[in-house]
Order: structure tokens, then sequence, then C-alpha cells
């Protein structure tokens, strides 16, 4: 009984070629997309922000409206510690990371209750409060202007950031790779597998033993602290920070950019951040004012057709070719 | 003092109308309609349009922004949120998000991105004296009006045969279909009595909250809060929350500048944790 259950955790964890394809062409991406860095680099960063809100939602099933809480916290922290001249960015990284973890282990207990939409107000407005404190604390995050004069190190003490990106997309990519592997191992493990028991009837889950609101806790503790570090990302490689990283449409922005991929198989993030960004770019190129209108457009379809129908097909295909 | 009062029950009644039709359609129908202030801007701007271009006077032209607004709620209904009813709170998120933003590029390719105002005319300019309180003219219509509105709709509500109808719906459409309501029909009046309530109050209101594209993300928040703190059950409770809320929101601009929003968002996570079924709903709730 139990080398079964371990041999079907084992067949899920197994790695199949598509995923391999992925990576591959990401870290290949790197070699042959010279010119494409800078654009790449804001694509694993939103990729990281997307997959650490696929940990809540697709997996856990907590809709959250105020994710940029965590990407903003995580960005400042790695920001003003650059400006107080800690310079180092695998640190600074690390501290945006925990920082955000704090945060996200404390207002975790406030997402354990409620519906759906209490849900949805409650994240809204932790990331409001944060957003007027940023702005009210003007002495430390420059307010509305922007935290200016960051000295980011080199990584490692030996890649020096340089204006084509290259280095911040490496940097990124790294991060972004290794995170994902965590993600991956976590949510294959049994701790997986009972979180998203809990997004499919918590009821039942607290039924069999499993500790409901536990899992809920770690689960989205573990997403803020990956938003901390996408933040963290964004923050030392433009080696600029302002009010922008934490407000609403960031957080609207990164939950369009999970759907797009699709929910709840972890790539969902990532392919969703190269579309996002991709059309982002195309769209912004052909109409510099207007892009949003489309993108507006492209999420109405997107719902009245049905989701599943049209951005199921990347979870569907990956499924059937890896079976 | 009291002109800050008076002022802020004016924005507190602007706010009401607004979003009463929101605590129907989130808090009765359980739909996530985030994009609610797309149709009170569309009601300013249909305001702006009528009385800055076309020279229509403003009491006339504040009817037919509602109108304008609740016809562009009921092809809305008829064509897209039926589609959304049944499902899940994440799409319903989406897809209003999506409204938001095809609504805000729309109007700011229409009309320009800056922020406008609807020109009052000169009666709605004066001043008056009471009690040593400066009133103005457009503040004490604002005030009349919504509360006119404010008690017509606690008796259309709960005196009117539409009002039982739209309950029952609402507690259990199944059951109300099984008695010969259409179901479907009521929700469709109730949505179109929310937008146009909504595009009145973005009319009526474009003078104390300003009018621009980004309308509907700016104030989502205040709707949401009206709602969220009122709670569902009553006109009462949504109605006692924009007040507070409007009250609380210009005397803290005023006294308290440096603390700006802070204070309300907080007072709101503070409601929800609490009372998350809203402040004046029954311990109960349903």
């Amino acid at each position: 009984m139990r080398a079964a259950a371990q041999a079907a955790l084992a067949d899920l964890g197994r790695w199949r070629w598509p995923e391999v394809a992925f990576w591959v062409a990401a870290w290949g991406s790197w070699l042959l997309l010279p010119e494409q860095h800078l654009l790449l680099n804001e694509v694993a960063i939103l990729g990281l922000f997307a997959l650490s809100l696929d940990l809540v939602l697709g997996f856990a099933g907590i809709i959250s409206l105020g994710h940029a809480a965590f990407f903003g916290c995580g960005a400042y922290v790695a920001g003003i510690l650059a400006r107080l001249g800690w310079g180092d960015p695998v640190l600074g990284l690390l501290a945006a990371g925990l920082v955000a973890m704090g945060l996200g282990f404390v207002t975790s207990f406030l997402v354990l209750r409620g519906s759906d939409l209490t849900r949805l107000m409650v994240t809204l407005s932790v990331s409001l409060v944060l957003f007027e404190v940023a702005n009210r604390m003007a002495w430390l995050t420059g307010g509305a202007d922007g935290l200016q004069g960051m000295v980011v190190g080199p990584v490692l003490g030996w890649f020096a950031f340089d204006i084509f990106g290259s280095v911040a997309y490496a940097y990124s990519l790294v991060v972004l790779f290794g995170l994902f592997l965590v993600a991956r191992r976590v949510m294959h493990s049994p701790f997986g597998l009972s979180v998203r028991a809990v997004k499919g009837n918590a009821l039942r889950t607290a039924a069999i033993g499993i500790p409901v609101n536990g899992r809920l806790v770690a689960i989205y503790t573990m997403a803020a602290g990956y938003a901390g570090v996408a933040g963290g990302l964004l923050a030392q490689t433009t080696q600029f920070v302002s009010l922008d990283v934490i407000a609403f449409h960031r957080s609207a922005d990164v939950m369009l950019t999970l759907v797009l991929g699709g929910v709840g198989y972890l790539y969902g993030g990532l392919i969703g951040a190269l579309v996002f960004k991709w059309a982002q770019s195309w769209l912004s190129d052909l109409t510099p004012e207007y892009w949003q209108f489309w993108i507006g457009l492209v999420f109405v379809a997107l719902v009245v057709i049905g989701r599943e129908r049209v951005f199921g097909w990347p979870a569907a295909v990956l499924r059937r070719i890896a079976r | 003092m009291l002109t800050i009062l008076f002022d802020g029950i004016a924005y507190g009644m602007i706010l009401f109308v607004l979003a009463v039709g929101l605590s129907v359609t989130l808090g009765l129908m359980n739909v996530v309609n985030l994009a609610h202030g797309a149709f009170a801007m569309a009601g300013g701007y249909v305001g702006v349009v009528l009385v800055n271009r076309l020279g229509v006077p403003y009491l006339a032209a504040l009817p037919l922004a509602a109108v304008a607004a609740a016809l562009i709620g009921v092809v809305l209904e008829r064509t897209l949120y039926v589609h959304v009813y049944g499902k899940s709170h994440l799409d319903q998120v989406l897809f209003t998000i999506g409204l938001v933003f095809m609504a805000s590029s729309a109007v700011s390719w229409a009309l320009g991105s800056q922020q406008v105002f609807i020109e009052l005319p000169g009666f709605l300019r004066q001043r008056f004296e009471v009690f040593g309180v400066s009133m103005g003219a457009y503040r004490l219509l604002v005030i009349g009006v919504c509360g006119a509105l404010a008690v017509g709709l606690q008796v259309l509500l709960s005196r009117t045969r539409f009002g039982s109808r739209l309950r029952a719906a609402v507690d259990d459409p199944v059951v109300a279909r099984g008695l010969g309501i259409e179901v479907g029909r009521i929700f469709l009046l109730t949505f179109a009595l929310g937008s146009g309530l909504a595009g009145l109050g973005g009319a009526l209101g474009a003078e104390i909250l300003g009018l621009d594209p980004n309308f509907p993300l700016k104030f989502m928040v205040y709707f949401l809060i009206v709602v969220t703190v009122g709670g569902a059950s009553s006109i009462f409770g949504p109605f006692l929350a924009a007040l507070l809320l409007g009250v609380a929101d210009v005397a803290g601009k005023y006294y308290l500048p440096a603390a700006g929003a802070f204070v309300i968002y907080s007072v709101m996570l503070v409601v929800l944790i609490l009372r998350p079924q809203g402040l004046f709903a029954p311990r109960s709730g349903r």
C-alpha cells in the first residue's frame, strides 16, 4: 500500500520530455536571443511572480487580488538594502524573500476564513494598505518619486550587471529555475497533494485528518516568499523601485498572466508571462496608448467562450504527450 | 466643522447611489462585478457630452445619463453578463477587469485622458448660510436627490411585488423559477436599475469625484467598501456605510492629510476580519 503510494508519487514527479524541452529552450534563449535579454528578463520575473500566484490560486484555490503586496514588499526590501550600501544581490534577494515570507505568514491568517469574496477583499485591502504605507513613508521608500540611488553590486562578487541585461537575465533565470525546482518538488510531495485536496473540498480534507488551516498558511507563506524574490529581482535588475511595484494593476496583471498560461500546473505562469509580455510589447507598438483595450477584450472573450476551452490546451497537450 | 460634515454627507450620498447597484449584484446575486464603476463612468461622460458639448440643461442631462447607463447595462447583461452568472469567482474577476480595461481605454480614446467636469448652471453655484453653516446649492441638490432615491429604493425592495420577487429570485432561483417568477428578467431589470443609478451617480457626482478614464479602478475600492461594510441584507446598511465612509474620507483629508486613505483601508480590513457579513448584517448571516 505504502509502496504503491510512493511509486505513484514518484511517477507524478517524473520529468517528462516537454518539461525538459521547455527548460532547454529557456536556457537556449539566453544564448540565441542576446538582443532580447531585457525583455526576457522581465518575462522571467513576471513568470516567477505568476508561479507564486499559481501556488496560491491554482493549488490552494485562494483568489488573491492583492498579490502585488508581496512583490512590492520584496522589491522595496531589496531596493532599500541596496541604497543603504548592502548591495550584494544574492543576500538582498534572500532578505527580500524572507521579509515577504514574514508578511505572507502574518497576513495568511486573514485569508483562512470567509468566502471567495471576503478573501478577494482582504487581499485587496492588504495590498492597498501597504501601497499607502509605501506612499506615506517617503523618507524610506521615496514615495511617489520612487526609490533612487540604488547601488547593486556584481552577482556573487563577479558578474556586474550590464546595460544589455545579459547578466540580469541569466541571474533571473537561475533564480527562477531554482525556485521552480523547489516548487515542483513541493507540489509533487504528499504536502502538495494535500494542498490540492484543500482546494478540492476543505471540509472533506479536514475530515480525513489534514490540518486545512496549517496547509493554507504554509502555502501562502511560501508563495509570498516567491513573490518577494520576484520583486527583489525586478528591483535589482532595473536598479529602481517605484510605487508601481505594489499598485493594483500589478495584482491584476499577474492574475491575467497566470490565467493566460493556465492555472494549476506550474508552467502556466511561465508560459503566460511569455505570452503576456510578448502581447504587451506587440500591442503597445501597435497602439501605444490603448493596448489595454485589447488585453481587456482578450479576457472578456476568454471568459465568455470558456477558459477551459481556450487555454486549457497547454496543460492538455502536456498531459497527453506525457502519458 | 459642520461644513465638513455637510460635505462629507453629500459625498457619502453620492457613494451610496453609485454603489447601491453593486450591493445587489455582488451582495445578493453573488456576482463579483468589479466593472460597476464603468457604468458610473459611462453616465458621467454622457453627462459631460450632453451638458458641455450639446448644451443640454444640467437637470435634464441627469436622467438622460441614468437612462444611457441603464441601456448599456441592459445590453451588456444580455450579451455578456448572462454567461458569467454561473461561472467561478475567478472567471468573474477576470471578465470584469477585462471590461474595466476596455471601458477605460475606449473613453480615453474617444474623449481624452484628462480629468473633466460638468459645467454647473448658475443657480447651483449659489451658497447659503444656514445656522452659520455654509452650504452649496449643488451639494443640497445631491443630498436631496440621493436621499429621495434611498427612500424610494427601500420602498421598492420591501413593499412592492418587484422587490419581493427579486428577494425570492436571489434567495433560491430554482424555487422562484418553479413559482413562475422569471428570474432572468428580474436579474436583467435589477442590473439595469443598478447601472442606471450608477450612471446617475456618475453624472451627479462628477463635480465632487472628478471624472477621468481611471474612474472605475479609482473608485472600485470605495464601492467595495460600501458593499462589504454595509452588508447586503438591506438598503439601510450600505446607506449608512456610504455616509460613514463619505464623512470619514472628507474629514480625514481635512484633519489628517498625512494619513491619506490609510485609515479607511485599515478600517475596512478590520471590519472584514471581524464581521465578514458586514457591519449591519444580522449576526447569523445567510
